[in-house]
């Protein structure tokens, strides 16, 4: 247990040396503060609360950027320290490769948790000081930020299991923008394409929805949509989100992370320094 | 075979349809210093790799401190310093040795184990700023955490100065009194000085030679060359003792060494005729290369 915090601290020092915690903290609070305020004109026709329709700008915010803050954040995790020649070293001390990888895992979560709590926190509080907000939109936004970590979670993983595959810094970069765009972008391409040329079939009506949810991303949005009436309303994202059992998002999101980290794990441990 | 600390025996490891290393058994008991010596290439690096766990064997067994390599055991009694070692540039001095510390349970005095290797003012400024030598000393330091019973150095004089060539050398003669085994890998003789107990040379991943310095040097056969100045005439010398004349006034003779003393005394017994003589036995460098170059035995 010694060993797992020993490395998460040095990993959270370093993640505080090099700026990334600032850097992502920031990032974080400028763009939810932006969606805020470029979508704060539509509350009055909707008849919710400015949060509400704040949360669900920040929703869509967050599917972008949480898997793009991870994967920057944990790309060069096992690329970097085999390129710096720093792995062999490590790996010559009892520690084992997954205690390492969670050390890791646990520090940058922590960092990436602190940037979402503080970042959509900021845009909330002003959301609700300007807008106003009720017990419903306060609990959108708890979910929001709870879902947003979750999903970060999944691309931290994610980064690890390209950093172990790939065999430098650079190579590992270029697997995660790929690996970004396909489950961030391409895939839904993929799906919205397979709905129009199935034109309302059974595939649209039975198929579409399970395989949207198995999508991280999309899990993470049809969780936020579905358990709140108003969140959907101001999205206008409710057809898949109502085909669906109320256990399938989240049982999606709980269960990436886990995938993510055994196959980040088992790909760590054929890494030959 | 229970005293020696590290045991190789037969070991081999194939990359890819290449065969890197060739039954190689090597073996180094507590407080003993041995130099593994070959090119780029000779398979020493992987040689340690394996010892360390790091990568897997193909047919022979090792043992480190009576477990299996890459065992947590094993990890504990080794220490490993990497060839052109590196740390996290964000980390001082201070943080990388205290993760060190406490993934491997230790203990230790920092600031005394880096006052050691001479980076006591360097203890909390960012590795990032550190001189390659000040890192190669951070991981000397890391050597000495906890009390191992095997280190493994890989090239530890790379990128030092004299000075702390000579410190180098005085850090692991304490490891070794302390009853550690010290496995050195380097590139050549002259790296290592000779200052080990006994020296292996690989070459191709075949271990070449095994023994001590005296014993390679005798094995090797190599000549030691003595140089006579003649006083008056150096054609004459050449004539009473054999040899080659090499200059107007030198003659040279190459003898092995178990006739370097009769030479001597014949060279001697010529009395005034001779003004001096210089005597360059075989060295570290030509013997290297004798072992280095010479066929697969």
């Amino acid at each position: 247990m010694t060993r797992f915090f020993a490395v998460a601290r040095a990993e959270m020092r370093i993640l505080q040396r090099n700026r990334w915690l600032l850097m992502a903290t920031l990032i974080m609070v400028l763009f939810a503060l932006a969606l805020t305020f470029a979508g704060s004109a539509p509350t009055g026709s909707l008849g919710v609360d400015m949060l509400t329709v704040s949360v669900a700008s920040m929703t869509t915010l967050s599917v972008y950027l949480a898997p793009l803050l991870a994967l920057m954040i944990s790309f060069d995790a096992v690329a970097g320290e085999t390129d710096r020649g720093s792995l062999g070293l490590l790996l010559s001390y009892p520690a084992g490769r997954g205690e390492i990888l969670l050390g890791k895992f646990a520090a940058h979560l922590a960092a990436l948790a602190f940037a979402m709590l503080i970042g959509f926190g900021c845009a909330g509080a002003v959301a609700a000081w300007s807008g106003g907000a009720g017990p419903d939109s306060l609990i959108a936004l708890a979910r929001l930020i709870a879902t947003s970590i979750l999903l970060g979670a999944v691309f931290l993983t994610f980064g690890y299991l390209v950093s172990s595959l790939a065999r430098s810094t650079t190579a590992a970069a270029g697997m995660s923008a790929g690996l970004w765009l396909i489950f961030v972008v391409l895939y839904d391409l993929g799906l919205l394409g397979a709905v129009v040329v199935d034109a309302g079939g059974s595939f649209t009506r039975h198929v579409f929805p399970w395989v949207m949810v198995a999508n991280p991303a999309d899990a993470f949005r049809l969780w936020n949509i579905a358990a709140s009436d108003s969140v959907a309303l101001s999205s206008g994202m409710t057809g898949a989100a109502q085909a669906l059992p109320i256990w399938a998002a989240p049982l999606s999101l709980l269960i990436w992370p886990l995938i993510g980290f055994a196959a980040a794990r088992g790909a760590f441990r054929r890494v030959e320094p | 075979m229970t005293d020696n600390i590290l045991n190789i025996e037969g070991l081999c490891k194939d990359r890819g349809k290449t065969r890197v290393l060739h039954d190689v058994s090597l073996t180094v008991s507590p407080g003993e210093r041995v130099a593994l010596l070959g090119h780029n290439g000779a398979g020493k690096s992987t040689l340690i790799k394996i010892v360390l766990g790091l990568t897997p064997g193909n047919g022979g067994t090792i043992s480190v401190a009576g477990h299996k390599p890459g065992s947590g055991a094993a990890r504990s009694a080794t220490a490993f310093l990497p060839e052109a070692v590196s740390f996290h540039p964000a980390l001082t001095g201070r943080e990388q040795m205290k993760l060190f510390a406490s993934l491997s349970g230790e203990k230790a005095d920092i600031p005394g184990l880096l006052d050691r290797v001479g980076l006591g003012d360097a203890l909390d400024r960012r590795i990032g700023t550190y001189s390659k030598g000040m890192r190669q000393r951070l991981g000397l330091a890391q050597v000495l955490l906890g009390k191992p019973q095997v280190a493994l150095l890989d090239e530890p004089t790379s990128g030092l100065d004299p000075i702390s060539r000579q410190d180098l050398y005085a850090i692991i003669d304490e490891l070794a009194d302390g009853g550690c085994a010290v496995l050195i890998a380097s590139h050549a003789l002259t790296e290592v000085e000779a200052r080990t107990d006994r020296i292996a040379i690989m070459r191709k991943g075949h271990l070449v030679a095994n023994d001590t310095l005296e014993g390679l040097s005798a094995k090797a056969g190599l000549k030691t060359r003595l140089r006579v100045r003649a006083t008056q005439n150096a054609d004459e010398i050449a004539s009473q003792i054999g040899g080659t004349r090499i200059n107007g006034a030198s003659v040279e003779i190459l003898c092995g060494p178990d006739e370097k003393m009769a030479e001597l005394r014949r060279i001697t017994a010529l009395g005034e005729a001779v003004a001096d003589l210089e005597i360059t036995p075989p060295r570290l460098d030509d013997l290297y290369r004798h072992y280095a170059k010479e066929g697969v035995q």
